[in-house]
């Protein structure tokens, strides 16, 4: 039995019945990371040791038949942008290389208090600001299923690790897109939560009001049993909703008859590589043959998402990275004569490029002179997206569109960062809206992977978790083994 | 058209030093990012109220009740310079 290949729900379940132990899946998958990341750098921090330490305590708990959480012995990976207690928590930057967190985060803390096995933090875009994996102080991650090629990002290591079966699971964020590009360009499951499902405590701030928590996984049910472990309201993060849980793995179900599905013509109009489109439809026709009906629906507003995003995003960037001073955390430069000049040399000399852009073109939307006509403008669009997809979800259940409108590009192919932006198109107004959505392997073009979004009203995961699910068991690519 | 004292006057405000040359790329890249943005002045939004937040919902508060914080040693522990147990900084004030 190859341990690495089996999925999160078969390691859990082998280990129950004692077929493997815990420190066996741990071991297995060291080997694997030994093996493979110095190729794909998925990982900027390893955790061996502790991640041993924790199987020898499940194995424990098997032995003297203590009840087992939700993730038991399942090795996941965090991106490295979610605070961990004791563990380097970088964030991608030389800003905060050596910044070890005297806190944790809550999704973390439910992962442990689940018997989860944090086995590293992944590798990411720096602050998660880029598409491709190429601004990370710590090198680019490759993308395992053809090393030339970037892995997307900005959760780039996140997918890239499950990909490469380092790891079973691992967490994300998504401001614009940032699981689900990756998701699409690695060929794995990827998953945006609704705003306010999953706590935020923990996650260093970029975008606040789009930023979500989310998961990478190799099938539609280990993301799902994720999800069980993660979701739901927290104290620390008033932004978490206190509503009922739902058991996401049991509620997922193959049949999808009656349920509606929209198609966005303003998407499908957009300028895609060839096949991408195609790729796509043959997946609708699987859902017609499931039983689902399908319809044209118009989102016209659709147009503006990606500049509206632009502004909002960048004015709560320049607010929340203004924490960065080199104060009280993170690198201080220097050779400086004034506290103004603390600031600049630290901030200049430990952010990258595309950090400072986006914090002064942010700055630049906020100023005074600029505010109105930029940013409270942006602000009004941001209604007029919303309510497209509100209007759509009165009577559709779903929306399907290409999670993006690009195959995985090659490292160093693009030198236009902004015409990179464009293959966010498909995925920004999710976070603008604040809704959820997924995305999922639908085929491969000259083996490379084509991505599909699902894409479901506020707190309705469990419908493009079963629209998923069954479109999966029916197709069984890349996904479910 | 925005001017490179426009650029160095924002790179000030965000607290970022940059070089010459730095303020010439940054003006070229952000120029095009503005011709591109300024599409959102075509629309009428008149009548149209901001989202600043998508939840709809009331934010649940907290029982304001006292309870045990960080220690002071694990506050500072990552401060780049410190005495006395405080963040170590150059005078603020005269």
């Amino acid at each position: 039995m190859d341990i690495i290949k089996l999925s999160a729900i078969d390691m859990k379940e082998k280990l129950k019945n004692k077929e493997i132990s815990s420190r066996d899946i741990v071991e297995a998958h060291i080997k694997r990371i030994d093996e493979v990341d110095e190729e794909v750098n998925a990982f900027i921090t390893l955790t061996k040791e502790e991640a041993l330490n924790t199987a020898d305590e499940i194995d424990k708990k098997i032995k003297v038949g203590e009840n087992l959480g939700l993730l038991a012995g399942i090795p996941i990976g965090i991106k490295d942008n979610i605070i961990t207690y004791g563990t380097k928590t970088t964030c991608g930057s030389k800003m905060l290389e050596n910044f070890i967190p005297p806190y944790e985060s809550t999704v973390v803390e439910r992962i442990k208090k689940e018997d989860g096995i944090i086995l590293g933090k992944t590798n990411m875009d720096e602050f998660a600001m880029g598409s491709l994996m190429e601004t990370s102080y710590f090198g680019s991650t490759k993308n395992p299923i053809d090393l030339e090629r970037s892995p997307g990002g900005s959760s780039g290591g996140s997918a890239a690790a499950v990909k490469a079966e380092e790891v079973a699971l691992s967490l994300g964020s998504d401001t614009g897109g940032s699981i689900r590009q990756p998701a699409s360009y690695c060929g794995v499951v990827g998953i945006k939560p609704t705003y306010g499902l999953i706590s935020r405590y923990g996650l260093v701030s970029v975008a606040n009001s789009l930023d979500q928590i989310g998961i990478s996984g190799r099938n539609v049910s280990d993301a799902a049993l994720m999800l069980d472990a993660i979701a739901g309201h927290d104290i620390k993060d008033s932004t978490s909703m206190d509503m009922e849980n739902i058991n996401y793995l049991e509620g997922l179900n193959e049949d999808i008859k009656g349920m509606k599905i929209a198609l966005p013509k303003e998407y499908f109009n957009i300028d895609m590589d060839n096949g991408i489109k195609d790729k796509v439809m043959e997946a609708v026709k699987v859902f017609e043959t499931l039983g689902a009906e399908v319809e044209e629906v118009s989102l016209p507003n659709t147009n503006y998402a990606l500049a509206t995003y632009y502004v909002i995003a960048t004015a709560e960037i320049s607010s929340n990275l203004s924490r960065f001073d080199g104060v009280r955390y993170g690198y201080r430069a220097e050779g400086y004569e004034t506290l103004d000049e603390l600031y600049m040399k630290t901030r200049s000399e430990a952010f990258g490029k595309e950090v400072k852009s986006r914090i002064m073109a942010g700055t630049y939307f906020l100023s005074s002179e600029h505010a109105e006509e930029y940013y409270e403008k942006a602000l009004r669009l941001r209604t007029l997206i919303k309510d497209d997809f509100d209007k759509a979800f009165e009577k559709y259940d779903i929306i399907l569109s290409p999670t993006t409108p690009n195959l995985p590009f090659k490292l160093g192919e693009i030198n236009n960062p902004f015409i990179m932006e464009t293959s966010d198109i498909f995925t920004i107004p999710v976070n603008l809206a604040g809704i959820c959505a997924m995305s999922i392997p639908c085929g491969y073009i000259e083996g490379l992977p084509v991505g599909m979004q699902i894409i479901g009203d506020r707190f309705k995961e469990l419908d493009i978790l079963r629209a998923g699910y069954a479109f999966e068991k029916h197709l069984s690519i890349g996904g479910e083994r | 058209m925005i001017s490179k004292d426009d650029i160095k006057n924002t790179a000030e405000l965000s607290k970022l030093g940059i070089t010459e040359e730095e303020a010439e790329d940054f003006m070229k890249d952000f120029s095009k990012i503005l011709d591109y943005v300024d599409q959102l002045k075509t629309v009428d939004t008149d009548g149209v109220e901001p989202t600043y937040h998508v939840s709809s919902k009331i934010q649940p508060l907290r029982e304001d009740i006292v309870k045990e914080s960080m220690s002071r040693e694990d506050v500072i522990q990552n401060a780049p310079e410190e005495q006395y147990g405080y963040f170590k900084l150059l005078r603020v004030m005269d």
